[in-house]
């Protein structure tokens, strides 16, 4: 036994060595590619504290002088209003814009998964060829529409394509999550005297909620980035979600404050980066998963 | 108090494929009738028309004195589980069974009084505050069943409710459903019961009455044991019993019947039931009725294999290139030795007659 013991010993200590050496090989690895990814997010945080002169000076992300100039003076901007007003106004498009996705996009994407109507599988088509089509085709036309009913200069033009399920995407992604989802609850559901409606809010809405989660995110990160639409759209600096806002702060000053710019755009990415850990867990599930397995 | 009656019902898919072919059937108050067939014999199409879950194509659907047709299944005075128990899975198991009280906007004390009822009697107190993914197949199947009783309905609805389960659970919750129907009967409540399955012990075990149905036909309508002793047609007779009926092709010539190149007297009990003498034969025994024997008229067969089940032994014999199956008590098989050569007689009082063109049994 002992002999056995021993022999075992002389096998598994080199084996176990390099297991340990692979592992650590790895992670090294792994972190040098991580850092190299996250190097630019890095830098600009880092370079949010740094002072203009410094921000050309090196490749260097740590401050030699930290200071929080960038932020403050970032803050007011060069315009009558603050930082803050840009928010409030990214605030107001997003959450109008959320909302309307996500009810309007469950109840169009219910209708197409659920229900038998006339022209159904032509207009599941169109909903299918405007998620191929290239948003820039679109504008023009949009953008004609939207002067003719006096919607320029207002938050209408980026609220109401979202409200009225304009997002194929969405459309699609939920009509393919609920295409996986057992039909037995709903059934259970009318069996019980729930009509449609009473069905999707109850039990269709809940079930969804991984994926209408994901749609959620998405649009609210889309929103937060879109730079063309408001750019179209909004005249007003008073309007100006943060995105405009940020253009604006290298547009109006002669000699570029690299600092503020850098510090406002840290605070812009904040939000989104923030909301999508913290619903990370439903978002990727929405993503990846085909629905409840039976 | 609920009867259902199915009046020349029929479905027709979109892609003109006819799943139910024009059927008829009357249900009384309190029975409890079992839909049994092969899979796609539109047993559980059937049932889902009885809900309201699936379009008729044509016919009616009679519940109490109302013809339902038209009516949303929330109105149809019908409750029914699920194979897959379909359980809400956001809503603990009180949301899962307030649920149908609550969308019909009872109070909440009544509600509640009627959580604690259906509890009691299928003893799932301690589960009120779980998730269905925290409940065992069993207890889930039980949440399910409170959750067609607590709305009290007129007829109760059973689309394959324990095939899910495991063998042995299987056969507790089959005289479970079956005590609860007999208490709901006895209580003077609404307790008429269309259960579906593929099973035929469930169907045999369970069932007041059973409709044998096949590609949308029903091929009969009886009692257990109205349909194991006189089935109507071949496809009754080789889908009820086990082990199965064997099924011979035979020769009716004057007063007896032949299998190959053996004959046996027809005998006047058989004689007396024939209502027809079909060319081309087959003739039915149930293992059962098929016994070893030392002498008298008989068929000659050679022993091809013998499966022990403990208290009977099954006998698979080739009789004229035909295989058969006998059951025989073991200390029969014991007593053939090491005997190759079998002599099996049918009893004749339960001996059937089919006539092979149409499958009608010609000796009821």
């Amino acid at each position: 036994m002992t002999e056995l013991a021993t022999f075992n010993d002389l096998q598994t200590a080199p084996r176990a060595r390099l297991k340990l050496i692979s592992t650590a090989f790895r992670y090294i690895l792994l972190f040098a590619v991580g850092f190299v990814m996250l190097y630019p997010l890095i830098w600009l945080v880092g370079a949010s504290f740094k002072t203009n002169s410094e921000i050309f000076a090196g490749a260097g992300f740590l401050p030699e002088k930290p200071t929080a100039d960038g932020y403050i003076k970032g803050w007011q901007t060069s315009t009558p209003y603050t930082f803050g007003r840009f928010f409030w106004n990214s605030f107001q498009i997003i959450l109008p814009k959320v909302i309307g996705t996500a009810i309007s996009c469950t109840l169009t994407a219910y209708a197409f998964a659920r229900f038998d109507f006339p022209l159904k599988k032509i207009l599941f088509g169109s909903v299918i060829a405007i998620l191929l089509l290239p948003n820039v085709v679109t504008r023009i036309p949009q953008y004609i529409l939207f002067r003719d009913l006096g919607w320029l200069d207002s938050f209408l033009p980026l609220w109401v394509p979202s409200a009225l399920a304009g997002d194929a995407f969405f459309v699609f992604m939920l009509v393919q999550f609920l295409r996986s989802l057992p039909t037995d609850m709903e059934e259970a559901a009318r069996v019980d005297g729930a009509n449609s409606i009473q069905t999707l809010i109850y039990i269709v809405v809940p079930m969804l909620a991984p994926a209408l989660i994901s749609v959620c995110l998405f649009q609210f990160m889309w929103t937060m980035n879109d730079f063309l639409g408001p750019l179209i759209y909004l005249s007003s600096v008073d309007k100006y979600p943060v995105s405009l806002a940020l253009k604006l702060s290298i547009d109006t000053t002669e000699a570029f404050e690299w600092n503020r710019i850098l510090a406002m755009s840290v605070l812009t990415i904040a939000p989104a980066l923030i909301v999508f850990f913290a619903a990370q867990r439903y978002f990727i599930e929405g993503i990846s998963s085909g629905g409840i397995k039976g | 108090m609920a009867k259902v009656q199915l009046k020349n019902l029929e479905k027709v898919y979109g892609n003109a494929f006819k799943a139910v072919h024009g059927i008829n059937l009357d249900i009384d108050d309190g029975e409890f009738m079992v839909f049994v067939g092969p899979s796609g014999c539109a047993k559980s199409t059937t049932l889902r028309m009885v809900a309201g879950l699936e379009e008729i194509s044509g016919g009616e659907v009679v519940i109490g004195d109302r013809r339902v047709n038209d009516l949303p299944p929330g109105k149809r005075s019908i409750a029914m589980v699920f194979q897959n128990y379909a359980l809400y899975p956001h809503m603990k198991v009180r949301g899962n069974l307030a649920f149908g009280l609550k969308i019909a906007g009872k109070p909440k004390a009544e509600i509640n009084e009627a959580i604690d009822r259906v509890a009691k009697i299928l003893e799932i107190e301690a589960l009120l505050d779980r998730l269905p993914k925290q409940l065992s197949g069993g207890q889930a199947q039980r949440v399910a069943l409170g959750r067609a009783l607590i709305k009290k309905p007129g007829v109760f609805l059973f689309d394959e409710p324990l095939s899910n389960l495991d063998a042995k659970l299987r056969a507790s919750m089959r005289v479970r459903i079956t005590e609860l129907h007999r208490q709901l009967k006895a209580e003077g409540l609404s307790s008429t019961v269309i259960y579906v399955t593929h099973d035929q012990t469930e169907a045999m075990t369970m069932g007041d009455r059973i409709c044998v149905m096949q590609a949308g036909h029903i091929m009969q309508v009886a009692t257990p044991k109205g349909l194991y002793e006189c089935p109507a047609n071949l496809f009754v007779a080789g889908f009820i019993g086990s082990p199965e009926m064997n099924l011979i092709d035979a020769r009716l010539d004057g007063s007896s019947f032949s299998v190959g190149s053996q004959s046996l007297p027809i005998g006047p009990h058989l004689e007396g039931r024939l209502s027809a003498r079909p060319a081309e034969a087959v003739v039915g025994t149930r293992p059962q009725h098929l016994s070893l024997v030392a002498d008298g008229p008989a068929f000659t067969a050679k022993l091809a294999n013998a499966e022990f089940m403990g208290h009977e032994v099954y006998l698979h014999a080739d009789l004229e290139g035909r295989r058969v199956v006998s059951v025989v008590g073991t200390a029969d098989f014991e007593a053939l030795g090491r005997s190759e050569i079998i002599r099996l007689r049918p009893e004749p009082e339960r001996l059937h007659i089919f006539d092979k063109t149409d499958g009608r049994n010609v000796s009821l």
